[in-house]
């Protein structure tokens, strides 16, 4: 098998990252000069929407925040707000000119049952497209 | 029966009741007004700044969480008036000029510097409003929208003044220039909600 050297390697890395940076800068994700990635949010997943067996109600979705993992966990995190951010196919207006990336914002009201999942509004319903989906729950309005 | 009271004569005509509030004398009124006298409600709401977070204290370094600055570590200087915090990078040592934030959108870590020998007292909201926008007349739609804000050299001098203040104070403390040059990010693992900050 061809072994790829040391060099090569690395180089196709930083391509690769490369590539990424170009859509996380777009998305807005800072990129410092040393290259490192700045993260100020917390990595969630839009799992759901309230619901009983057979009816969706989508006025609040389920996230589930990524570390969290009882209920105990979740009251730091209410109040939060919740940024669904995605891609279209039409540039449209962003606070850096025209973009691709759209968002949705909500916020974290309550905890939903004893495993560390939250219950989130926002502020239109998220499209069905989203679950699934992650979500970027951030660190404001801040309590510590 | 005599005539007594409201529907009393006096000098040819019926004395005009008006309905008047009279401070109580300690007996019960001998007269009650026929429509009630509305009294204005008690204005005793004092909107004073927002409360300041027990962490919050003059020189905390604080972690700023959006804007232009995000992920920045800050001295916090004084909480202004209006509610909101006054901080700086330094601008010398992380590009944060003296800048108003919002306590919601700040983590305040348990470091702290001491800066009582620091002057803030002359800085107040109306030093960081903005110059008013002119408004648009007619011309406006035609002219050139780029024009580049001139920092006044006030400002600059301000700021150096402060940087200069803090800086033998940030020297005190080790590796806290380096800690203020450093951004605050989160990483894989990481959980904020069991971070000591």
């Amino acid at each position: 098998a061809l072994k790829k050297s040391e060099a090569s390697k690395a180089e196709g890395k930083r391509k690769r990252n490369a590539i990424v940076v170009k859509l996380e800068t777009a998305a807005n994700t800072i990129i410092t000069m040393a290259g490192e990635k700045i993260r100020l949010y917390v990595k969630g997943k839009i799992i759901n929407y309230t619901r009983n067996k057979n009816v969706t109600r989508h006025k609040t979705s389920l996230i589930e925040i990524e570390g969290v993992n009882s209920k105990e966990e979740t009251p730091f995190y209410f109040g939060k707000k919740i940024a669904y951010v995605y891609k279209a196919h039409t540039k449209k207006a962003g606070p850096n000119g025209p973009t691709k990336f759209r968002c949705i914002w909500g916020k974290v009201t309550r905890a939903h049952g004893s495993r560390g999942v939250v219950r989130a509004q926002f502020r239109k319903p998220l499209p069905c497209k989203s679950l699934g989906a992650k979500c970027r729950v951030m660190l404001y309005p801040s309590q510590v | 029966m005599t005539r007594t009271g409201v529907w009393k004569k006096e000098g040819g005509a019926f004395k005009k009741v008006l309905a008047v509030a009279k401070p109580s004398k300690g007996k019960s009124p001998r007269f009650y007004a026929p429509e009630d006298v509305k009294k204005p409600l008690a204005k005793k709401a004092t909107n004073g700044p927002t409360k300041l977070r027990a962490s919050i204290t003059p020189g905390t370094v604080l972690i700023l969480l959006a804007g232009h600055f995000k992920g920045k570590r800050v001295i916090f200087l004084k909480q202004l008036p209006s509610g909101l915090l006054l901080v700086t990078g330094p601008y010398a040592v992380n590009g944060v000029p003296m800048r108003r934030v919002n306590q919601a959108y700040v983590i305040a870590t348990e470091t702290k510097v001491d800066v009582s020998s620091v002057n803030v007292s002359k800085y107040d909201d109306s030093y960081f409003k903005g110059a008013k926008k002119e408004k648009k007349s007619g011309d406006s739609m035609f002219k050139d929208e780029a024009t580049k804000k001139e920092l006044s050299a006030d400002y600059l001098a301000n700021q150096k003044a402060i940087d200069s203040a803090l800086k033998p104070i940030i020297a005190k403390t080790k590796d806290l220039e380096a800690y203020l040059k450093a951004h605050f990010s989160l990483k894989d693992g990481d959980r904020p909600h069991l971070m000591k900050f």
